[in-house]
């Protein structure tokens, strides 16, 4: 069955955009583990590449107000929302220009203005926090989803089941969207969790839920669309399984060795951006020659990211105490 | 003044702080329905409804973080834990989140939210249902704590911590619920945080309490004066802030400091003062400080065995009296 036409889903520059925030996370994602090795970047680092379609495609779908949280591969959730890259990056320097001041770091970037509600490094944290922030939505009539963003290893966390068992009973406008990429640092979906089908464990909530292709940023986007709109309708959770896959290990310090090469050339051979840039191309939407000013675009806004963090001054010592109450 | 017991004093708190502002929510384990296993939320579902008191199911962590949630949306959560003791299943929202999100979000969100929890022992609940946990909450930074001793400490702190744009830990003691005591009218009326209270004067000793162990270290105080010992009582309220200048100005007037704790002493609150004793005014001191504690034990549930491990009156009475008379 032919697939329906982009145009038929978004106008143009829409899908154009989408694109181009594609390849900005990838490029910007690939620049961290460059600054990582030189020791411009330290601590955790959890880079997002191969899942751009997921945090793409959900964003686009969602309303600008809508509540979004994540967990701590984060970066390309923040700069898609609108998050300035030089701002993060400057935060992953850990520099007073950062987007919380250099006091969060990689996992931990937030923008109220954005209703970019966080980036949580405990596993599972951010549950009960999208079911308040649904809560309040809720109780001041807002309309707004809370669309909460985790990973595959974040099931089997208690907050998982207390939230979702929490948002139907209280009929919350929660989107729990799992961002399935087969591992929990090194231990598979399959090693972690009795039923693999992550979208299944809904049944004990009374949740709809469905599972698509994490690789395709417009199956995410039409996945969302629904879900967000029903969420926002009938004042109740949805899950969203995208089944997608991380080309880097779980973190800088992690060689993935637990991974086959054949299984990464494999979903390497899916990666969302090419599969994008093709169907763009064969609609159309762009010409090949405007996929290499996007790429060079992306590069020139990453590098002065890079130089804009740099140059940044690190923290005064009096912020130390600054932040704590108010 | 109107005389109440702390009971009433903390459920008139939470009515007029509803009364005031609409954004005011309260929920817990039956909280609404039931009315409060203490019954402090009597009557607020009759008066506020079902959209703002609630009942939730027994998920400690994620009633602690639907607060969070629900305080960076916008509103103005009160969370009741039915007990102290299951704060422990909510430490991860409570140390890991609540404390955390405005540092490590560089300032750019508040959570004015309580989480209210009765605890202490005494009523041969056992290990698990008779903690004293508040070192716990005082040793992280980023919420406040409050622990009152009196009705209208009681009142006045909740409406203050109801008001705080900060998270706070508002703690009560489950033996003083039933307490009576004058508290004020004046719906205006509140209780500073970080400001300890003097609760009789001395000038023979300073005895540093809070909550239950003040109504004690107050009573020991009376058997104390009849043998011409004059202590003074400085009640701390709220854990954090800690009021160190009010405590150390009083050591520096009397020269002496018994520290009254209900949690265990190793690592207690008590140690923690007595160094803040001991840094703000060692020249002062005429003698060491020393800790009433509760014993390094799980609480036993038979009252033979429960009555060693709470610190008692004559307990008091003993150390302020050795304190007195320790020659250096």
């Amino acid at each position: 069955m032919k697939e329906m036409s982009l145009r038929a889903i978004l106008p143009d520059h829409e899908l154009v955009r989408m694109y181009e925030q594609m390849v900005l996370c990838r490029e910007f994602e690939e620049s961290c583990a460059e600054q990582y090795t030189k020791g411009h970047i330290t601590g955790f680092l959890h880079l997002y590449s191969g899942q751009e379609a997921v945090a793409v495609g959900s964003t686009h779908a969602l309303r600008k107000d809508d509540y979004i949280l994540s967990a701590y591969r984060e970066h390309a959730q923040a700069i898609v929302r609108g998050a300035e890259p030089r701002r993060v990056m400057a935060e992953l320097f850990g520099k007073a220009t950062g987007i919380c001041k250099g006091k969060g770091g990689s996992m931990h970037l937030f923008d109220p203005d954005l209703a970019f509600m966080g980036g949580y490094a405990i596993v599972g944290g951010q549950f009960p926090i999208a079911v308040g922030l649904a809560f309040a939505s809720k109780f001041r009539k807002e309309g707004r989803v809370a669309a909460c963003f985790f990973g595959d290893g974040a099931v089997n966390q208690g907050t998982f089941h207390e939230s979702l068992n929490w948002a139907r009973l209280w009929e919350l406008p929660v989107l729990f969207v799992c961002e399935n990429n087969a591992y929990g640092i090194g231990t598979s979906v399959e090693r972690a969790s009795a039923l693999a089908d992550i979208h299944k464990r809904t049944c004990g909530y009374d949740i709809p839920s469905v599972r698509v292709d994490g690789m395709d940023v417009m199956a995410i986007h039409d996945a969302v669309k629904w879900g967000a709109e029903w969420v926002r309708q009938q004042n109740r959770p949805y899950l969203i399984e995208a089944l997608t896959y991380r080309f880097r290990g779980h973190s800088m310090a992690d060689p993935g060795k637990y991974r086959s090469a054949a299984e990464v050339e494999l979903w390497k051979a899916r990666d969302p951006l090419p599969a994008f840039a093709i169907r763009l191309i064969e609609e159309g939407i762009v010409t090949q020659a405007e996929l290499g000013a996007i790429k060079q675009e992306a590069i020139a806004i990453v590098q002065e990211a890079v130089t804009f963090a740099e140059e940044s001054p690190w923290p005064e010592d009096g912020a130390v105490w600054e932040d704590i109450y108010v | 003044m109107s005389e109440m017991t702390y009971r009433d004093a903390l459920n008139l708190a939470l009515k007029e702080e509803m009364r005031r502002d609409p954004s005011i929510v309260v929920w817990g384990e039956d909280v609404a329905l039931y009315e409060g296993s203490f019954k402090v939320t009597r009557g607020l579902l009759a008066e506020f409804g079902e959209e703002r008191v609630l009942d939730t199911p027994i998920s400690e962590n994620t009633i602690v973080g639907v607060a969070v949630g629900a305080a960076m949306g916008g509103l103005r959560p009160i969370a009741e834990l039915m007990t102290v003791n299951f704060a422990l299943l909510a430490m991860d929202q409570i140390i890991d989140h609540m404390t955390k999100i405005r540092y490590m979000f560089g300032g750019q969100v508040n959570l004015p939210m309580v989480i209210r929890a009765p605890g202490g022992g005494g009523s041969q609940l056992a290990a698990q249902h008779s903690q004293s946990l508040e070192t716990f909450f005082m040793h992280a930074p980023g919420m406040h704590v409050a622990y009152p001793a009196t009705p209208a400490d009681a009142k006045g702190l909740l409406k203050s911590a109801i008001r705080d744009n900060n998270p706070v830990m508002f703690l009560e003691h489950e033996l003083l619920y039933n307490s009576k005591g004058d508290v004020p009218d004046d719906p205006e009326f509140l209780v500073p945080f970080g400001k300890c209270d003097v609760k009789r004067e001395g000038t023979d000793i300073t005895v540093v309490a809070y909550a239950r162990m003040t109504v004690l270290a107050l009573q020991a105080a009376e058997e104390l004066a009849k043998e011409g010992i004059a202590c003074e009582v400085v009640d701390l309220r709220t854990l954090s802030p800690l009021d160190a200048d009010t405590f150390v100005a009083s050591v520096k007037k009397t020269g002496r400091a018994v520290v009254v704790e209900e949690c265990w002493k190793t690592c207690g609150l008590g140690a923690e003062i007595a160094t803040r004793i001991y840094d703000g005014c060692f020249d002062s001191l005429r003698a060491p400080v020393r800790r009433v504690s509760g014993l390094d034990v799980p609480m036993p549930y038979s009252r033979q065995l429960e009555k060693l491990c709470i610190p008692r009156v004559e307990d008091i009475v003993a150390a302020v009296k050795e304190t007195v008379a320790a020659k250096y």
